[in-house]
């Protein structure tokens, strides 16, 4: 779908764009092929090999450390729905483009199926469980309650995450940054008129009217 | 008896109010438990062994390896040697492992060999297609002889592509057995059911089936089977003697857990010079699967007089197709509309006069559409900004209209709802059923609640489990109708009983009192009250538990609605990129429960609906008959910056609301497909034949029809 030029200015501190020049920084490094043998040689020094076997991995979830044993091959997500018990991040493309895993890494929001648990030590991890509770919901979970920006649920947290990040960054979003803000996230119900109205709304109603 | 019936519109303190759903909260803060959030001690994850060939027989298989690999708990061979698969990514050994990655490796450890047989997977051309079934031709009038009469006449051929579920919870379950008996937490849109179909999968009694499920990612007519998966997860889980969890990864999900049929036909249709039609002739096929294709109820809710329509079925190697939110309709409307739209372009009419000037066949809904075609028109700023086909200025964005109308029935299912007061004034309802959602558990509660003239909070409900009352699957628009039905009859019993106790002390007969404000008090003198908490105390030691039933006496529900739909999209003539600019839909459906809930369902249909008349489709490879788009990068659903403004009416007050409550989840997914197409080709002055209108196919129906 087409998205002009404006909508990509990065306003909301992490885009899909900035994600990809970061996969093809990454794949440079591993691969070789796009840099060349120069950094290639470059990067050897600095790789450590971990595995294949279970190894010691540390991650701070929700402001709590926790040691676990896991393979380097397990993703951020499998560790924290898996061994954490922290279901909140969805599973559903497994290969960062819903966003229904959407974490919070050091601030910005990420897709935590795309990031192995061991490169995620020593960083600062928020989940949607780090959020509001039922009994006293974060005002933006209250928001998407209020413009019912959710059917299924499936893919809310993430949602609700990916609007964290945008609203900490810039707390009064026009639609068009909106928009661009959560567009690394899909939803099949067809909530996004709730959830354009939620961001933009205060707390009035939706209303039979425009969305 | 109670008089089972509706509360009068000024006693309605919640219904048709705008409510948050109750389930709201426990789903922002992701603490709602989905079958895939399962996770219950010693559990295994499974991987499958699944055909690369669209078409292949089985010719050797070792499992060995497989299951001498450390980790690796059980292996069951689902399709052994000398088996003929008739479609891409079929099961033929699950394993279950201590991680999904083990699993995963073990499924890498089996040897498989096949015999490859020739495929079938696409069917655009007819007369390519290796096996037709002819439907016997449906002739109704006397159309041959009509189509003489006809002043000015017009020829289409269109086509609709196969498009998926896409749930975003993928199909699966949890199974652990306790004993004899399998807890099962699966997603599904029919809980109650689950137990007989286990039962005759596994052949052990369906009293000893339990099947959960509390929420669930979106079904949209996909999951209403317990499926082999789940058959072969309860025996994973009874090899492995553990709880074994299956859910299937994207690509299986989008290839093999079902999808909507494509459909194309050939249209003639007839008419007079002033737009009444006087024939119309149809000849569609499609694909369905391994056993072919359904007709699609053509022509689509105009039953012209003299009409005639003949069906061919070609079956393919592809995951047979399921239900797909209203099932045909909107593949039927898309074809039936778009014609009729470039019937209107050959007279040179507004295709809104060509509606209305045939709204005399479409039936009982006549007067609906009528209205709704007006408000819409109002809405979208019709009159003022409709052009005719192609005259839309000299600039590279070409903007367009187009409008198209539906209809679905959304009768109530069947329904129990077992309710009890306790004496302490609390109230809980139980019922077999799901919200996938739609907002089923609230539409549930706000019944109880405005029954007992109690607040929302106060009311307590419980559903998405088999050991509750049966209740039936949510496909087709029945549930809203089911639940509140067997809700409302359930919570006037106990009304009725609970008036019996309380009516002497108030000194009137039990006929007398209304359940109003936390009270039960008398018609006429609400100062003359018990509050609620005093009068369930009379209920005694033992707790009231009365049931109520759907189908059951009394008004509650109908069917039968219509909805119309326009849209404004901008079509950019150097790329073919299509845009919806902005839509609108009007849409009735009796008496609404949640005026909010409902409000989303109609969004996201619309949303739901610009996602396959735009961007969605499943891309078959004809040599391979692998779908070359199993993920999410590029079977392409829209994201929020995709949808335009979206503007939702809601047909309701007298003439509607005296209906009862009738479903509304399929009919506003009927009709973007063909509202859009018909903009587009308002816009740039041809029709883009298929859907969805990818910029390739504008482009090539640009240059085809000379506006390159």
């Amino acid at each position: 779908m087409p998205k002009d030029d404006k909508a990509d200015k990065p306003t909301s501190g992490f885009s899909r764009r900035d994600f990809l020049r970061g996969s093809a920084a990454g794949a440079a490094l591993s691969g070789g092929l796009l840099a060349g043998d120069d950094a290639q040689a470059a990067a050897q020094p600095t790789t450590q090999l971990a595995g294949p076997g279970a190894v010691p991995v540390t991650l701070q979830v929700n402001g709590k450390s926790t040691r676990l044993e896991l393979e380097p091959r397990v993703t951020l997500l499998d560790a924290l729905r898996n061994h954490l018990n922290l279901t909140g991040s969805k599973k559903v493309c497994d290969r960062g483009t819903c966003g229904a895993c959407t974490v919070l890494m050091d601030g910005k929001p990420v897709y935590a199926c795309s990031i192995l648990a061991i490169e995620a030590q020593g960083k600062r991890i928020e989940t949607i469980e780090s959020l509001g509770t039922v009994e006293k919901l974060h005002p933006i979970q209250a928001a998407f309650v209020e413009h019912d920006g959710q059917q299924c649920g499936f893919c809310t947290p993430g949602f609700v995450v990916a609007a964290k990040a945008l609203l900490d960054k810039n707390p009064k979003p026009t639609r068009q940054q909106i928009e661009h803000g959560l567009g690394g996230n899909l939803c099949r119900c067809g909530t996004y008129a709730g959830i354009r109205s939620a961001l933009l709304g205060g707390t009035s109603q939706k209303g039979g009217g425009n969305a | 008896m109670p008089e089972y019936k509706w509360p009068e519109a000024n006693d309605r303190d919640l219904i048709g109010k705008r409510i948050s759903r109750l389930d709201g909260p426990v789903k922002v803060t992701g603490s709602a438990k989905y079958s895939y959030d399962i996770n219950r001690p010693g559990m295994l994850f499974t991987r499958v062994v699944r055909n690369p060939n669209a078409h292949a027989k089985i010719t050797k298989l070792d499992v060995s390896a497989a299951k001498a690999m450390p980790g690796v708990k059980a292996v069951r061979v689902i399709q052994d040697v000398g088996t003929e698969l008739q479609w891409a990514l079929d099961e033929i050994v699950a394993i279950a492992a201590t991680s999904e990655d083990i699993a995963e490796d073990a499924v890498r450890a089996v040897k498989v060999e096949y015999e490859v047989l020739p495929h079938f997977v696409t069917a655009e051309q007819l007369d390519k297609a290796p096996n037709v079934k002819p439907a016997q031709e449906q002739v109704t009038g006397n159309p041959d002889a009509t189509l003489q009469t006809a002043e000015v006449t017009s020829d289409g051929y269109y086509g609709c592509l196969t498009v998926a579920h896409c749930c975003m919870e993928a199909h699966g379950q949890v199974c652990e057995w306790e004993g004899d008996t399998l807890h099962a937490w699966c997603s599904t849109q029919g809980v109650s059911g689950l137990p007989a179909q286990f039962a005759d999968g596994l052949k052990v009694p369906a009293s000893s089936v339990h099947a959960i499920c509390e929420y669930m990612g979106g079904g949209f007519g996909s999951k209403f089977n317990v499926d082999r998966w789940g058959i072969e997860c309860a025996q994973l889980a009874k090899e492995a003697k553990a709880p074994v969890k299956w859910m299937l990864p994207r690509e299986a999900e989008l290839t093999v857990a079902g999808d909507r049929p494509s459909f194309w036909a050939q249209i003639k249709m007839g008419a007079k010079k002033d737009g009444t039609v006087v024939y119309w002739q149809s000849k569609s096929w499609g694909t369905g699967g391994p056993g072919g294709s359904g007709s699609p109820p053509l022509p689509y809710v105009f039953q012209f007089p003299d009409r005639k329509h003949q069906h061919f079925s070609i079956p393919t190697n592809m995951a047979a197709s399921r239900a797909w939110r209203a099932p045909n309709h909107p593949q039927a409307c898309f074809l039936t509309m778009t014609a009729i739209e470039d019937l209107a372009a050959a007279l040179k009419m507004d295709p809104v006069e060509v509606f209305l000037k045939n709204l005399q066949f479409t039936g009982a809904r006549a007067k609906t559409y009528a209205d709704e075609l007006k408000i819409g028109a109002d809405l979208i700023e019709w009159k003022k900004k409709w052009h005719p086909r192609g005259e839309s200025g000299t600039g590279p964005v070409k903007r367009g209209l187009g409008v198209s109308l539906h209809t679905w029935g959304g009768m109530g299912h069947q329904s129990n709802c077992d309710l009890t007061i306790f004496p302490d004034g609390s109230v809980e309802a139980k019922l077999g059923s799901q919200d996938l959602g739609t907002g089923t558990r609230t539409v549930i509660g706000i019944v109880l609640a405005e029954t007992f003239g109690l607040p929302l909070n106060a009311v307590k409900v419980t559903i998405g489990d088999s050991r509750y009352p049966a209740s039936g699957a949510s496909g087709g628009s029945t549930t809203v109708g089911g639940v509140s039905a067997s809700t409302r009859r359930a919570a006037q019993n106990a009304l009725e009983q609970l008036f019996a106790k309380v009516a002497p002390d108030l000194g009137v007969p039990p006929d007398q009192l209304e359940a109003e404000q936390g009270t039960i008090r008398v018609k006429g003198n609400p100062s003359k009250n018990m509050p609620w908490k005093q009068a369930a105390a009379r209920v005694g030691m033992t707790p009231l538990t009365v049931k109520g039933a759907n189908p059951g006496p009394g008004k509650l529900i109908d069917q039968g609605v219509g909805g119309i739909q326009m849209a404004e999209v901008s079509v950019d003539t150097e790329t073919g990129i299509v845009k919806v600019e902005k839509m609108v839909a009007v849409q009735d459906c009796g008496l609404i429960i949640d005026l909010k809930t409902a409000e989303s369902q109609v969004y996201g249909a619309m949303i739901m609906g610009i996602s396959y008349a735009i961007t969605e489709e499943k891309i078959i490879d004809p040599v391979t008959g692998r779908m070359l788009n199993g993920n999410m990068e590029f079977y392409k659903i829209p994201g929020i910056g995709d949808i335009g403004e979206l503007v939702v009416h809601m047909m309701t007050g007298p003439g509607y609301d005296e209906r009862g409550v009738i479903g509304l989840g399929e009919p506003p997914v009927v009709s973007p497909g063909a509202v859009i197409s018909n903009a587009v080709a308002n816009a740039i002055g041809v029709r883009v034949p298929y859907m969805p209108v990818t910029p390739d196919r504008v482009l090539a129906a640009l240059e085809k029809g000379g506006k390159a």
